[in-house]
């Protein structure tokens, strides 16, 4: 398994070069550096010296991928690109371009968004996974029936309105929690609660119709007649043989989101004023850091690249007949 | 679980945000949208940054908090600045001489001793004197990764060399003052300065060596008299010069507090000035958490202050002299929090976690409603919950601009008669663009439409009939009433334009507008613009584009037509009447004026009007200006935002002002009332928990019913 492990570990570099140039491109595309030092500088009263120096001090007046001026090597190395991603492989993410410390602000922000993305998985997961084993054991009836719809109706929602939805009606109607905000320590357990719920309520639609349409084809195969025709409970058959047999697929979806919980969610993070990754992210893409920028895509690159890894390693787990070789 | 985690909660109200003990207290409790970027004020120039730095840091100068027009005083300076004024030759002028004759202006500065910093560890000592924190190894260093890991304190007095050694900062390159430019334009020495001060940085940096002392190095306009006396030197007259006293970049900052954040290793654990501010106001930074929330407490150095005692008799019946002459500030803690999204900060207002808010255009209905002739009152839910409106047409315009290089809306400068076509097009748009149901349609009737470039509160503003643009409006039953479209048609036919048809090619004349407006948002806007043109037969192209594209045309001068707004630094028409003067023009100078407009006459009168004091004179000539402006129509001058603002009713003070922005001092909480009001506002409901529930159980029952026959039944 080692030696796949290393393999895996190989393959991840061109791909993380690749992300990171695509990044690259793309940014800058949209964004010169010019426009850079003008959102940085504001846009009143800006001269143009100051935009040249504001670019010579954080290296953006170099070429971007390509030095025609310079000799041998430094064509290549005496550019924006060379300059902003060589640190990236050592995890040094240096500093945003507004002079802020990537790695420490990556850091302590982490935990706000595992607050609410590990409860969000973990209970959700048992929720779905519980809610559509009943549907499966209930399959054909109007309990099966009426899930289904449920989960339907549930997952057309958009996830916005759940959000608003929900900090109206237990936020502001029934007055049970702070509609939004956050708190360090043991005080932040107030305000997660309605963030997870919200997060819980709008993924099991979606969740809950997925794992039942698993369970459904374990179901129906020749070993779980057997286990029945040997007597065993409906229970035993359930969670020994259906849902151990279905956990493949289950954990090709879970265990590759779990290295990415750290990033963190976009639209819970902004509604609830959580100070996670998410809104990090997206402050950055709309302050035009490029700093910030690239180092979380190449951040998000690496936990994908991992993740995948550790689906495959998990699959060894759950399924003897799996060898990483 | 959720209703074992509910009764866990305690003492209702449960949903709210803040520690239960202190809703009584005399916190102030507001929210921000936007993280701060800069703090140090010789970077920081946005307002939501000078939201909370003008509560620490203390300029010599401050607006006072009652009078109208807005009117400058004295904060941490002893009286108003000695102004002398002096001839080529330099000797003194008289106060009443011709501003042609100055050539340069003296500015001396008193201030007041005895103000001592907050408590900082920049200025903390060891016993035998030297400094604490300073030089700090990478040891010494280890664990500590905010300011409040630096357990120990000091503080000092506030000296005239802090001003001083503030001004060289604002020309120190690496700094990226905003104002640099500007003030490299009229400080003496300024400019030689920031070229010496940078060379010496460079050599610092390649030297290893991270903070740049500027003290040994001397700015010839500036110089310290004494303990508490300094003197800025302009080399020019430059009267405006003095509302830049009351602005952040003109604080006082300790050359200790920049040498402490500047050692090795500070800037990599984010300590910096921008993250830290160190000042000697009513309040201190105690956390910085922008992501999260922002606390600013009292600052217990701080010198002390009284609430003003003169006011209008107005101010006096609103009870905003109440306080007068008591010492200030009345709050502890002002405790400002992350709230990106409207919604969840409006619902949060109307539960009383928030003691202020602004109103978005989604909840305007619910909080506000227009009479019959444009009056806002609030509504009935608003007034029962005692909050109170208050609303300021604010020192800002918002107008579309005409590109006046471009050779359709613009002319040749040279042929008199393609200047004449231009400028009828440019009216007859102006007559066509009605900016009345702009407002009502997309501000919910929160603006004012302009008249000219100036907006009320600044000095040569006229109201009435004697305010009105002719050119768009005629004077009618006491009112002014836009010009007809068919005044509008006359124009374009007299421009060459019958009916809105180019006759170069025989159909609609088409124009462009460039924006950076995009998104589903801004749709209806743009096809707003688009009906008002074809009002004429013009068709209206529009070219959304990224704010970054936007701003590029502009500089390039390739935007035919564009919008633009400004808000205004100081209380003088010249910031505004700027926009317009021909050496400021974008393109040319990579200045303010985005239309590039150009008048002999114009900027003959801007370069007089500039150095006049305020009087019929000045008025005269503004009259003249505004004129000007308004017949050749650069802009429509769009309108001047009114804003909106709601308070509760244990908020003590409200008073819009539209200039200072250090008026957290002047605030009073009444925290009895606002908890007794939380309470009754934010009862839990459990009810509708308990009904799920039961349904939930309910609902089950046929389901183990099943279950059960199942398990019971055989085999077939």
């Amino acid at each position: 398994m080692m030696a796949y492990i290393v393999r895996r570990a190989l393959y991840a570099i061109p791909i993380l070069i690749g992300v990171n140039l695509l990044t690259f491109v793309l940014f800058f595309v949209v964004n010169s550096p010019d426009d850079m030092a003008r959102m940085h500088l504001g846009a009143k009263r800006v001269t143009d010296e100051a935009i040249q120096q504001w670019k010579a001090e954080r290296g953006y007046d170099k070429p971007l991928a390509w030095n025609v001026q310079a000799k041998g090597i430094e064509k290549l190395t005496d550019t924006i690109f060379f300059d902003k991603s060589v640190r990236l492989f050592a995890f040094d993410f240096g500093q945003s371009d507004s002079g802020r410390n990537i790695g420490h602000d990556i850091s302590q922000r982490m935990w706000p968004s595992l607050a609410i993305a590990v409860p969000i998985m973990l209970v959700g997961l048992t929720i779905n996974i519980s809610f559509s084993l009943m549907l499966a054991f209930f399959r054909g009836t109007y309990l099966d029936f009426w899930g289904v719809v449920l989960c339907v109706a549930m997952m057309s929602i958009s996830a916005l309105f759940y959000i608003i939805g929900g900090q109206v009606l237990l936020g502001k109607l029934l007055n049970l929690f702070p509609i939004s905000g956050y708190d360090t320590g043991i005080h932040a357990w107030r305000f997660l609660i309605l963030p997870v719920v919200i997060g819980i309520v709008s993924g099991i639609g979606a969740g809950s119709r997925w794992y039942r349409t698993l369970f459904l084809e374990e179901i129906n195969k020749d070993f779980v007649r057997t286990a029945r025709a040997k007597g065993l409970s409906e229970q035993a058959v359930l969670f020994g043989h259906v849902l151990r047999n279905a956990l493949i697929p289950i954990l090709t979806g879970v265990v590759v989101v779990i290295p990415t919980l750290f990033m963190g969610s976009l639209l819970l993070e902004s509604f609830f004023g959580i100070p996670g990754l998410g809104s990090y992210t997206i402050d950055a893409i709309s302050r035009q850091d490029f700093a910030i920028v690239r180092a979380m895509v190449f951040l998000g690159a690496v936990l994908y690249i991992l993740g995948l890894l550790l689906t495959d390693i998990s699959y060894t787990l759950v399924d003897p007949r799996v060898r990483l070789n | 679980m959720v209703v074992l985690l509910l009764a866990g909660c305690g003492e209702p109200p449960w949903n709210n945000p803040y520690p239960s003990q202190d809703t009584s207290r005399p916190i102030f409790f507001s929210s921000f949208s936007e993280r701060p970027k800069y703090l140090d004020p010789a970077r920081s120039y946005s307002s939501n940054e000078w939201a909370f730095i003008s509560q620490i840091y203390e300029p010599p100068l401050q607006y006072h908090y009652l009078k109208r027009p807005y009117t400058l005083v004295p904060l941490t300076a002893t009286s108003m600045p000695e102004i002398r004024r002096y001839d080529r030759q330099g000797n003194l002028l008289p106060e009443d001489a011709d501003p042609e004759q100055v050539a340069s202006t003296e500015y001396r500065l008193h201030i007041q001793p005895g103000i001592r910093y907050q408590p900082h560890p920049a200025f903390a000592r060891k016993p035998d004197g030297s400094h604490r924190y300073w030089p700090l190894s990478e040891d010494e260093l280890k664990g500590r990764y905010t300011l409040q890991d630096f357990p120990q304190t000091g503080t000092r007095e506030l000296t005239a060399e802090d001003y001083v050694y503030q001004i060289k900062r604002l020309a120190f390159p690496p700094n990226h003052t905003p104002i640099a430019g500007l003030m490299a334009e009229h400080i003496e020495g300024f400019e030689d300065f920031a070229k010496r001060s940078g060379r010496l940085a460079e050599e610092n940096a390649k030297a290893g060596r991270l903070w740049t002392d500027l003290r040994p190095l001397d700015i010839a306009g500036v110089r310290v008299l004494d303990r508490y006396s300094y003197s800025i030197r302009l080399k020019d007259s430059y009267p405006q010069f003095i509302y830049w006293l009351a602005t952040n970049f003109f604080a006082p900052m300790p050359w200790e507090a920049e040498r402490f954040h500047a050692q090795p290793g500070m800037a990599e654990r984010n300590i910096t000035l921008h993250w830290y501010p160190v000042g000697t106001g009513p309040f201190m930074l105690t956390e910085n958490n922008p992501n999260l929330r922002m606390v600013l407490d009292r600052n217990p150095n701080f010198h002390g202050e009284r609430y003003p005692t003169e006011g209008s008799a107005a101010d006096r019946a609103k009870g905003l002299l109440d306080d007068a002459g008591k010492p200030m500030p009345f709050i502890e803690r002002a405790v400002y929090s992350l709230e990106k999204e409207a919604i969840p900060r409006w619902n949060k207002f109307l539960q009383g976690y928030y003691d202020n808010s602004g109103i978005a255009s989604d909840s305007f209905d619910q909080a506000v409603q227009l009479g019959a002739n444009g009056e806002a009152r609030l509504t009935p839910e608003m007034q029962k919950k005692g909050i109170a409106l208050d609303t300021a047409v604010e020192t800002s315009i918002y107008y579309m601009g005409f590109n006046m290089r471009d050779p359709v809306v613009g002319s040749r400068p040279e042929d008199p008669a393609d200047r004449a076509r231009a400028r009828k097009l440019r009216q007859a748009i102006a007559i066509a663009v009605d900016w009345e149901e702009f407002i009502s349609i997309f501000n919910n009737g929160r603006g004012q439409p302009a008249q000219g470039p100036l907006p009320p509160g600044i000095f040569g503003y006229r109201e009435g009939r004697e305010g009105v643009n002719p050119i768009v409006y005629r004077w009618e039953k006491s009112r002014p009433v836009r010009r007809s479209i068919e005044e509008a048609k006359r124009l374009m036919a007299e421009a060459g334009y019958p009916e809105g048809v180019d006759p170069a090619t025989g159909n609609a004349l088409v124009l462009y507008y460039d924006t950076a407006l995009s998104g589903p948002g801004s749709k209806s806007i743009l096809q707003w613009y688009v009906n008002q043109f074809r009002k004429l037969g013009i068709s209206l192209v529009v070219r959304a584009t990224d704010y970054n594209r936007f701003q590029e045309k502009m500089l390039k001068g390739t935007a035919q037509l564009f919008s633009w707004g400004w808000n205004a630094d100081y209380p003088d028409p010249e910031n505004f009447l700027f926009l317009l003067y021909g050496p400021n023009g974008k393109v040319e100078h990579h200045g303010e004026n985005a239309a590039n407009f150009r008048s002999t006459e114009f900027d003959a009168l801007f370069e007089r009007m500039k150095n006049l004091p305020n009087g019929p004179e000045r008025q005269q000539v503004i009259d003249r200006m505004v004129d000007i402006v308004r017949r050749e129509s650069p802009w429509l001058f769009g309108y001047f935002p009114k804003g909106f603002s709601l308070h509760q009713a244990w908020y003590g003070n409200p008073l819009p002002h539209l200039m200072a922005n250090n008026t957290l001092k002047y605030k009073r909480i009444d925290g009895v009332a606002r908890a007794q009001q939380q309470k009754a506002w934010n009862r839990p409901v459990t009810w509708p928990l308990w009904v799920l529930l039961a349904l939930l159980v309910v609902s089950a029952i046929p389901a183990i019913r099943d279950y059960r026959a199942r398990e019971r039944s055989r085999a077939r």
